[in-house]
């Protein structure tokens, strides 16, 4: 199962690298990553293969959640899909 | 890999816009649940939606969760219970809706509906006694939903049972006063009810209809709205070019989740309703979308040319965003559920009659109005034949869900909280209708029923 991490919020240090552990822990494979920064404004989307995911999904949105407020960052986890449906015809 | 623009959007769609899924609907079948013992009748309702929709809530959780869309409701609707209750001897249908209400609560649903009576032409025994029912059953149970067809384009209008829906509208009002006659907002009267609506209170499972199946419905004024702000000062066309746009967005995420919640239920999936359902939360509302387009207020000269734009090119867009549309489809305009609508009621701009001229062009009707508790159900019963009239003659939905809140009159406002939100009493012409109402019998149906 495909998924997009989609992070936003202010830049600092190790904000990658304290995603990519969370995702390593749970066996998230990372797939592709490209980040933006606009106006201080940090923008991350990473497309991840959850398929051999460790916890269930709604779990890994949760440690995503917690770490995302941890880091004052909105951190979120969504399937591939729904992105395809709204914008792919 | 799909843009970041598009994912930016549609993240921004749902954390800003309000964009969700408003209903993951269950429609079931009861016809195999009549019986002539009333007791195992309700317990044959009771297991039947246990069973088939014990999932339902779990799953509807789980998609929200893979895909980080909400899903506000989870609901069932049921076959017209006067169709299954009406095997029995029982005189009153109390124990249907206590039973209906225990299973809503058993597997965790927000509403259920189909409470309900088809009597466009005239009533059987069981209508008769499931009409009865209604105040009592509205008022003792809490997520039962009621509602009763009383004219279609093709039989006409029964007005004897009009009639009656003005007496159990206010008894209704009156059983449920400590609320806020919260019960008459679980009551819709209507006129071509549709079979396959997701959307409370006027759902139910019509009996065309399969043993089982998933409805979806979408909403997202916010969205719209957003839209129409990028496009200030465009030609009209170019409006409802953005509206058509948006709506198609809003409808492939109710069709993906009416597809996976099909697919893991094994439950085959209905219809996408797309009705832009607005909520009482800021920057969600219908009434803001008329406006952005140039009104002052919603209300004002213009409303239901706007509405009508609104209204189509919502349908246009999400039409091949679904493989099946149905349900009520369009622009709902529910007073108390919008806070743009109740600014103008309270600000009197939005007044019943331009409602009612508004209904001509929107999905459903007079939707969650609030009007004095000594309004006389002949009035009631009169403000419901006109709703009805206009569903007969334009061939379209046409409902009436109005709150003759007791004790309140003008300038009082009742809150119903949550997504029913809270209404301002609105005026009521106080004229009466009552000579014209206590005739009863049926208003024939017009010319072009005879299209065969």
């Amino acid at each position: 199962m495909r998924a997009f991490v989609t992070v936003v919020g202010q830049d600092k240090v190790g904000i990658i690298a304290a995603i990519c552990i969370l995702l390593a822990e749970k066996n998230v494979n990372i797939l592709d990553i490209s980040q933006t920064i606009l106006q201080d404004c940090f923008t991350m989307i990473m497309l991840v293969d959850a398929s051999e995911c460790a916890v269930p999904f709604a779990e890994l949105r949760d440690r995503l959640a917690e770490l995302g407020a941890k880091m004052a960052l909105t951190i979120r986890i969504q399937r591939e899909e729904i992105f395809d449906a709204m914008h792919k015809i | 890999m799909i843009n970041q623009g598009e994912i930016l959007q549609t993240i921004r769609m749902i954390d800003r816009q309000h964009l969700d899924v408003r209903t993951i609907t269950m429609g079931i079948s009861l016809r195999d649940c009549a019986h002539s013992d009333i007791a195992l009748s309700c317990g044959k309702i009771y297991d039947k939606i246990c069973r088939l929709a014990g999932d339902l809530v779990k799953t509807g959780e789980s998609i929200e969760a893979e895909f980080g869309i909400p899903i506000v409701n989870k609901r069932i609707s049921v076959t017209p219970i006067a169709l299954i209750a009406e095997s029995c001897d029982a005189a009153d249908y109390l124990p249907f809706a206590k039973a209906l209400d225990r299973a809503a609560k058993t597997v965790g649903v927000d509403f259920l509906g189909g409470f309900s009576a088809l009597v466009h032409k005239g009533c059987t025994l069981g209508d008769e006694k499931l009409l009865r029912s209604i105040p009592e059953a509205l008022a003792e149970t809490e997520l039962v939903c009621s509602s009763v067809n009383v004219g279609t384009t093709r039989a006409g209008i029964n007005m004897t049972a009009v009639r009656a829906m003005g007496e159990i509208i206010k008894e209704t009002a009156y059983l449920t006063r400590n609320s806020g006659s919260l019960g008459c907002a679980k009551l819709v009267v209507f006129c071509n009810a549709v079979e396959d609506n997701p959307f409370m209170a006027g759902a139910f499972h019509g009996i065309g209809e399969p043993e089982c199946e998933i409805n979806v419905g979408v909403s997202g004024p916010g969205v719209v709205y957003e839209a129409l702000k990028a496009a200030k000062g465009q030609p009209l066309d170019a409006v409802a070019e953005t509206i058509k746009k948006t709506a198609f967005h809003i409808t492939r995420v109710g069709q993906l989740v009416a597809q996976e919640a099909s697919a893991r239920l094994k439950v085959p999936f209905g219809v996408v309703d797309l009705s832009l359902a607005p909520t009482p939360a800021i920057g969600d509302s219908v009434a803001d979308i008329l406006e952005e387009m140039g009104l002052s207020s919603v209300g004002a000269p213009g409303t239901t040319a706007a509405l009508a734009l609104l209204n189509d090119a919502v349908k246009k867009g999400g039409v091949m965003a679904s493989s099946n549309v149905g349900g009520l489809s369009g622009a709902f305009i529910p007073v108390s559920e919008d806070a743009g609508m109740i600014a103008a009621a309270r600000a009197g701009h939005l007044t019943l009659e331009k409602l009612e001229a508004m209904t001509c062009v929107c999905s459903v009707g007079l939707d969650m109005i609030a009007v004095p508790g000594d309004t006389p159900a002949e009035t009631l019963a009169a403000i419901i034949a006109d709703e009805a009239a206009i569903g007969m003659v334009n061939n379209k939905t046409a409902a009436v869900r109005i709150i003759p809140a007791y004790g309140k009159k003008l300038g009082d406002r009742v809150e119903f909280g949550g997504l029913l939100g809270s209404a301002p009493i609105m005026p009521v012409n106080t004229c009466s209708p009552a000579e014209f109402v206590l005739r009863g019998g049926r208003i024939p149906a017009p010319m072009h029923s005879l299209r065969n």
